[in-house]
């Protein structure tokens, strides 16, 4: 059900009528959502459900790595890795996109050629976001130029949480500009956010904004990705298909390592936002050592014997 | 001089029951006038008896049990029926557990081993009891197999700075090379404990597992699986980090098939696999896992494992040896 909310004004980029659409949202019941995620997360998918939530979530996974520590070479292991997953069993499908930092996009993208895997990078200074805004444009600009078919941007918490909205506003457009054709990703960083009201509120923001994804967080603050966090951007993706009848993504990224949780996600998505909403075009799943555990479980499903990680790639 | 003791105790128990009957009297009719309530029984406090897993005693992730009988038929307790995804559990909990065990110093493990048969020792009746109930065995031949499974402990323990110097070494090379071999633990170890001897026999596998930096899934004596958990206790409190030793009470028929299948379990105990070890075997051999084939003659109850100098041959089947090559003169 879709929530009443007060309709968004695209003229008036106004401080004032920005702060009046969000805080005209209705307020998240944070106990609710985690009632909610909570039950959902109980739900048993085995056999051939659980194989084919194993699939879809390895074609949704974003197999990212964003160390100080990075390589190219490191870049390229994990390229190839993501064109073919499991070596000795070529039925895997690809992973839905490589993310890296944006110095390693032309290795990646190198790498990638003729995979048909695109390479999300991370941009706008990530992940604090604290760079003067030419800085952050010339970040993506660069990223884009190089080959990278999606952006990952960190929004300016600060502003937001000071009341900015208008400048978080302006630079997820004028990000989104920079962009050209690759797909947008706006990450919120929900644990610097504090509240559910907040996440709901940055959601609609980017939403409004023109991202084409909202993200969790990016993986460098805990708490990350958790279910109800998850659970209100879904709503606020649902409601925005409702009222205006475009689709924007969401990608929850950080923590979430194993089979169980990846799965608890993809219930919680076709329980919120729909099944229109489990395609790697809507749903992506930021991870590195998810991967390998996804792997263990088919591998475990298809031969019936429990495999070990010495069998699988570390990176 | 024990049996007076006893005597003077019993009637000093006796007395009291009879002055709280009184008592009770009293309040009786002052309060209805007709019934005499009884001074309630205390109850009895009966232990749960759940698995042994990464450190913590959790009931098993099946719900289930089953009930343990003394060797003359008469109901001990519940054990908790493992399953395979309790043993699935106890792989990843031992799996994390090696890194540290394995690289703690040798001095350090001996310690830690010797403060297992301290804590042991601090428990003799419990433990003597128990083996006299599930083996049907006189006190005093119970008595003894407590020690000897205590002094087991010591034994390893003291094996654990040792066994790298018998087993590694110098190897003379005909080169400038200096040429070193050295013992390393394998890694995950699954041990099918001996079904008629549930103490010594267990701490006879599972002691020298662990001395050389193993960790241990342990599949208990099916029948009397009640001292395992006993001596769960002891491990748990004698420093031992959760997760070298996991203990699994239950069926080897039902949960051995995965452990031995299981690509991230390194070697395998068939001590106590009796007519599966062939199975067992076989279905290791899929992930290239190191097997110990159980011994001849493996049915004499605890009796069978008394050897005062079980030597290394329970030690080096869980052994890998590095070999290292270094140019002389650099």
């Amino acid at each position: 059900m879709p929530v009443p909310h007060t309709a968004f004004e695209p003229e008036a980029r106004t401080n004032h009528a920005l702060r009046a659409y969000l805080h005209g949202l209705p307020g998240v019941d944070e106990v609710g959502a985690r009632a909610r995620a909570q039950d959902l997360s109980t739900r048993s998918i085995k056999t051939t459900a659980k194989a084919n939530a194993i699939d879809l979530a390895i074609s949704m996974v974003d197999l990212t790595t964003l160390e100080g520590a990075d390589t190219p070479g490191k870049v390229r292991s994990l390229c190839a890795k993501a064109a073919l997953p499991d070596p000795t069993d070529r039925t895997v499908p690809r992973v839905g996109a490589v993310c890296v930092y944006p110095d390693m996009v032309a290795t990646a993208v190198g790498a990638l050629q003729g995979t048909g895997i695109g390479v999300a990078s991370v941009a706008t200074a990530f992940p604090s976001g604290r760079a003067p805004m030419e800085v952050k444009l010339a970040d993506t600009r660069r990223a884009v130029a190089d080959g990278a078919s999606e952006i990952d941007m960190v929004i300016d918490r600060g502003a937001f949480l000071s009341g900015d909205y208008r400048k978080v506003f302006d630079e997820i457009v004028a990000v989104k500009e920079a962009c050209g054709d690759a797909h947008l990703k706006v990450i919120l960083e929900t644990g610097e956010l504090v509240t559910y009201d907040n996440v709901r509120r940055a959601s609609h923001l980017a939403i409004q904004a023109g991202g084409d994804f909202i993200k969790t967080s990016t993986g460098k603050v805990s708490p990350a990705a958790t279910l109800p966090v998850t659970l209100v951007m879904l709503e606020a993706v649902r409601d925005h298909h409702a009222a205006t009848g475009r689709h924007v993504g969401v990608k929850p990224a950080g923590g979430i390592r194993t089979t169980k949780d990846a799965i608890r996600n993809l219930v919680l998505v076709n329980e919120t936002a729909g099944p229109d909403w489990l395609t790697p075009d809507l749903f992506r799943i930021g991870a590195s050592s998810l991967l390998n555990d996804l792997l263990m479980q088919r591998t475990r499903l298809s031969t019936g014997t429990y495999p070990g990680p010495d069998y699988y790639t570390q990176d | 001089m024990a049996e007076r003791r006893g005597t003077k105790k019993s009637r000093k128990n006796t007395d009291t029951t009879g002055g709280a009957g009184a008592e009770g009297a009293d309040g009786g009719t002052a309060r209805d006038g007709t019934t005499e309530p009884r001074p309630p029984a205390r109850l009895a406090v009966r232990k749960t008896y759940k698995l042994y897993l990464g450190g913590a005693f959790p009931r098993s992730e099946s719900g289930r049990s089953y009930p343990v009988a003394s060797a003359d038929g008469t109901h001990l307790a519940n054990a908790s029926l493992a399953s395979r995804k309790d043993a699935r559990d106890a792989v990843t909990a031992a799996r994390k557990a090696f890194g540290g065990w394995s690289g703690r110093t040798a001095y350090n493990r001996g310690q830690i081993l010797y403060r297992v048969a301290e804590v042991m020792e601090g428990r003799r009746e419990q433990f003597a009891a128990q083996i006299a109930d599930a083996q049907g065995l006189p006190r005093a031949q119970a008595d003894r197999i407590v020690s000897a499974a205590v002094d087991r402990w010591v034994y390893y323990a003291g094996w654990t700075d040792k066994f790298a110097q018998v087993l590694g070494g110098a190897n003379p090379v005909s080169g400038p090379f200096y040429n070193h071999s050295a013992p390393e633990p394998t890694g995950v170890v699954a041990v099918f404990a001996p079904q008629d001897a549930p103490l010594l026999g267990l701490t006879s596998v599972i002691a020298p597992v662990i001395a050389t930096g193993n960790t241990a899934v342990v599949v208990t004596s099916e029948r009397a699986p009640l001292a395992a958990i006993d001596l769960a206790e002891v491990l748990a409190t004698s420093d031992l980090p959760g997760g070298v030793v996991n203990l699994l009470t239950g069926r080897a028929e039902e949960i051995g098939p995965h452990l031995a299948s299981h690509a991230d379990v390194n070697a395998l105990d068939l001590a106590g696999a009796g007519g599966l070890a062939v199975e067992f075997e076989r279905a290791a051999a899929t992930t290239l896992t190191r097997v110990l084939r159980p011994g001849p003659g493996g049915g004499d109850g605890e009796e069978a494992w008394l050897d005062t100098d079980p030597g290394t041959s329970r030690m080096t089947p869980f052994l890998e040896t590095k070999t290292v090559w270094h140019p002389v003169g650099v």
